[in-house]
């Protein structure tokens, strides 16, 4: 019973962690590799303000923390991407290259140690089904819910919404029809940052902000990506449950050091049964050579 | 105003077979090359009273063939491998293995770790090799993070202390030349293999893989012929790294043998081989300089790294070649 519960925890904080990937790629194509970056990133801002600003209220750190981070995202896009739009080594690269710049260079500017923490929400725990789990991990699932459903409901009812399914679609029809790809891009990336902030913001307060934890959730988010099918949303779902359930299994009967090569494992498995992972139909043909 | 590029005659003449014709063409075309390799050469000489130097002048030989293989594999086969320390890693620990368990003396262990180092890394990436799109990428970002953990979970290989006490190598001059040899060898090697039969290919493979499959090659072949090519080189520099610091440990799988090798080749002119080198030759002593600011260091290639491939994404050599080559003059439109 207790795993149940822990892994369909785990499984909502990973798939949590990688809407924010599989959203950007979806429908700009660009590998964010400055994810885990991105994710680090809110956690700093957020804890910058209420730990150097005192007084500073809890809920208005966070919305800066997130905001900011996702005028970064836009940023890189406005500012970096737009102009190797399309070059896929150099896409790559450049994301690959300013996720360790905002990485490394936090580590130089002294994000190091166990001194960074958010505070939880709540404190205290409740008894679930013989597992006692605490208020914040309660949270977790219920925004993480949340954001699915608004997620659905976003990209179904708003224009602009419609406009990312348009792009991610057939991108030369889309823009036949008038969407502004460069525009979709754009907001793509800042909505993309804004999760990865988001899930940062409630996922840190379990642990430190370390920057370890950057290149993890970078990693993380890929696995699952990669599993579900490269910008397939719905397989973002199914994937997150399988490989949480099966790092929460691994975890209780091997050992809590291989929740890693779980992660790689299930990538290398995807890759050579079904490459485009389990949802990825539409794109088949595209990726097999 | 329009900025017009003119060939200098010397090259229009030098590209035909009047290149013998004078002492003066042979030059224009050899002189180049030969700066490059008498320079490398005779750096252990410039550097001999400066013994921090000269150490320098052997990472940064082994960076630049590490840049030399990520170019091939970027440029000429279309894969980003975004974890070069994967390669030196495995290299590394094969040298220390063959060397310190099996007892294998150097010159054996380094060309066997090289051997079977790139069997396995060519094994390891085998499952994305088939595939388009970012998945090599992914996977080579992965591996090194995940060997590291590995290596610290189950304590193998000497845990997190490493392995220690690899043989040295005999005397410093064989130190030097070991690598600047073999770096010089790799660079004009891969510049005749890319222009091979085998090279066009994989030219062709980047380009237009649908095409290569019609003409009824494997493509899956031609990339791991690639990559079994360009992990032959990282695994060299591994080895030899290994060799050279005694030591073989999880730092050999760091962040700055996967993104170093990015930068030169980014800085130094994608595409060209001789580029990365020079990027390289740029960054490492550059890098020896601002050491005492540890990890911005990366930082520091990082925001570079960016700025290159923002705005100027052909790099050093082929603005130099550019300016070897052609003159250039206003003209009225």
């Amino acid at each position: 019973m207790e795993l149940i519960v822990y892994g369909i925890i785990n499984s909502i904080t990973l798939s949590l962690v990688s809407l924010g990937f599989t959203l950007v790629y979806s429908i700009s194509r660009v590998p964010n590799f400055a994810h885990g970056a991105l994710y680090i990133t809110s956690g700093y801002l957020t804890w910058t303000f209420l730990d150097k600003f005192a007084g500073f209220p809890y809920p208005l750190a966070i919305l800066a923390g997130i905001g900011i981070t996702s005028i970064v995202g836009a940023m890189i896009y406005q500012f970096i991407l737009v102009r190797i739009r399309g070059m896929e080594i150099s896409e790559i690269i450049a994301t690959y290259a300013i996720g360790l710049a905002i990485l490394e260079g936090l580590r130089w500017g002294g994000l190091r140690g166990m001194t960074f923490t958010l505070p939880a929400f709540f404190t205290g725990s409740v008894n679930i089904l013989g597992a006692s789990v605490d208020y914040q991990r309660l949270i977790i699932v219920g925004a993480g819910l949340l954001t699915f459903a608004l997620l659905y409901l976003f990209t179904r009812y708003t224009k602009i919404g419609l406009a990312f399914r348009g792009i991610a679609q057939d991108e030369r029809a889309a823009m036949m029809l008038g969407i502004n790809s460069d525009m979709t891009a754009v907001v793509s990336l800042a909505i993309g940052s804004a999760l990865a902030g988001f899930a940062a913001i409630l996922l840190l307060p379990l642990g430190n902000i370390v920057v370890e934890t950057g290149y993890n959730v970078l990693i993380f988010a890929i696995a699952v990506c990669v599993i579900g099918g490269l910008g397939s949303w719905g397989g973002v779902i199914v994937a997150s449950f399988i490989i949480g359930f099966a790092q929460i299994l691994t975890e209780a009967f091997i050992s809590a050091h291989y929740q890693m090569v779980v992660a790689l494992l299930a990538i290398i498995i995807t890759l050579l049964v079904k490459p485009s992972g389990i949802f990825g139909k539409q794109k088949e043909l595209e990726e097999r050579v | 105003m329009r900025k017009e590029r003119i060939d200098r005659g010397l090259k229009v003449r030098t590209e035909g077979i009047y290149a013998i014709n004078s002492a003066r063409e042979i030059l224009y075309l050899m002189g180049p090359r030969l700066l490059l390799i008498a320079g490398l050469l005779a750096l252990p000489f410039v550097f001999e009273f400066a013994p921090y130097w000269k150490r320098v002048i052997n990472i940064m030989c082994a960076y630049a063939l590490l840049a030399i293989a990520f170019d091939f594999l970027a440029n000429y086969v279309g894969l980003v491998c975004l974890g070069g320390a994967f390669f030196t890693g495995i290299g590394g620990y094969f040298a220390a293995i063959y060397n310190v368990n099996l007892g294998l003396p150097i010159y054996l262990s380094i060309p066997l770790a090289t051997v079977s180092g790139a069997l396995l890394c060519t094994f390891f990436l085998l499952p994305c090799l088939p595939l388009r799109g970012v998945y090599f990428a992914i996977v080579t970002l992965m591996y090194p993070l995940l060997f590291t953990r590995i290596i610290e979970a189950l304590d193998i290989f000497g845990g997190t202390n490493g392995i220690t006490g690899l043989d040295s190598f005999p005397n410093p001059y064989l130190e030097h030349y070991a690598i600047i040899i073999i770096a010089l060898v790799f660079l004009f090697g891969m510049r005749r293999f890319v222009n091979q039969d085998v090279g066009l290919v994989l030219r062709g493979v980047k380009d237009n893989d649908q095409s290569v499959k019609a003409s009824g090659i494997n493509v899956t072949r031609m990339r791991i012929i690639a990559v079994f090519v360009a992990s032959f080189i990282g695994c060299f520099a591994g080895a030899y790294i290994a060799h050279l610091y005694m030591w073989a440990g999880i730092s050999l799988f760091a962040l700055d043998f996967s993104i170093i090798p990015i930068a030169s080749v980014v800085i130094g002119g994608g595409g060209t081989l001789v580029g990365a080198a020079i990027g390289a030759f740029i960054l490492v002593p550059l890098s020896e300089i601002l050491r005492a600011f540890g990890t911005f260091r990366i930082v520091i290639y990082c925001i570079v790294l960016t700025g290159f491939i923002v705005f100027k994404s052909e790099g050093i050599m082929i603005y130099l070649q550019r300016k070897y080559h052609q003159f250039e003059r206003w003209v009225k439109v």
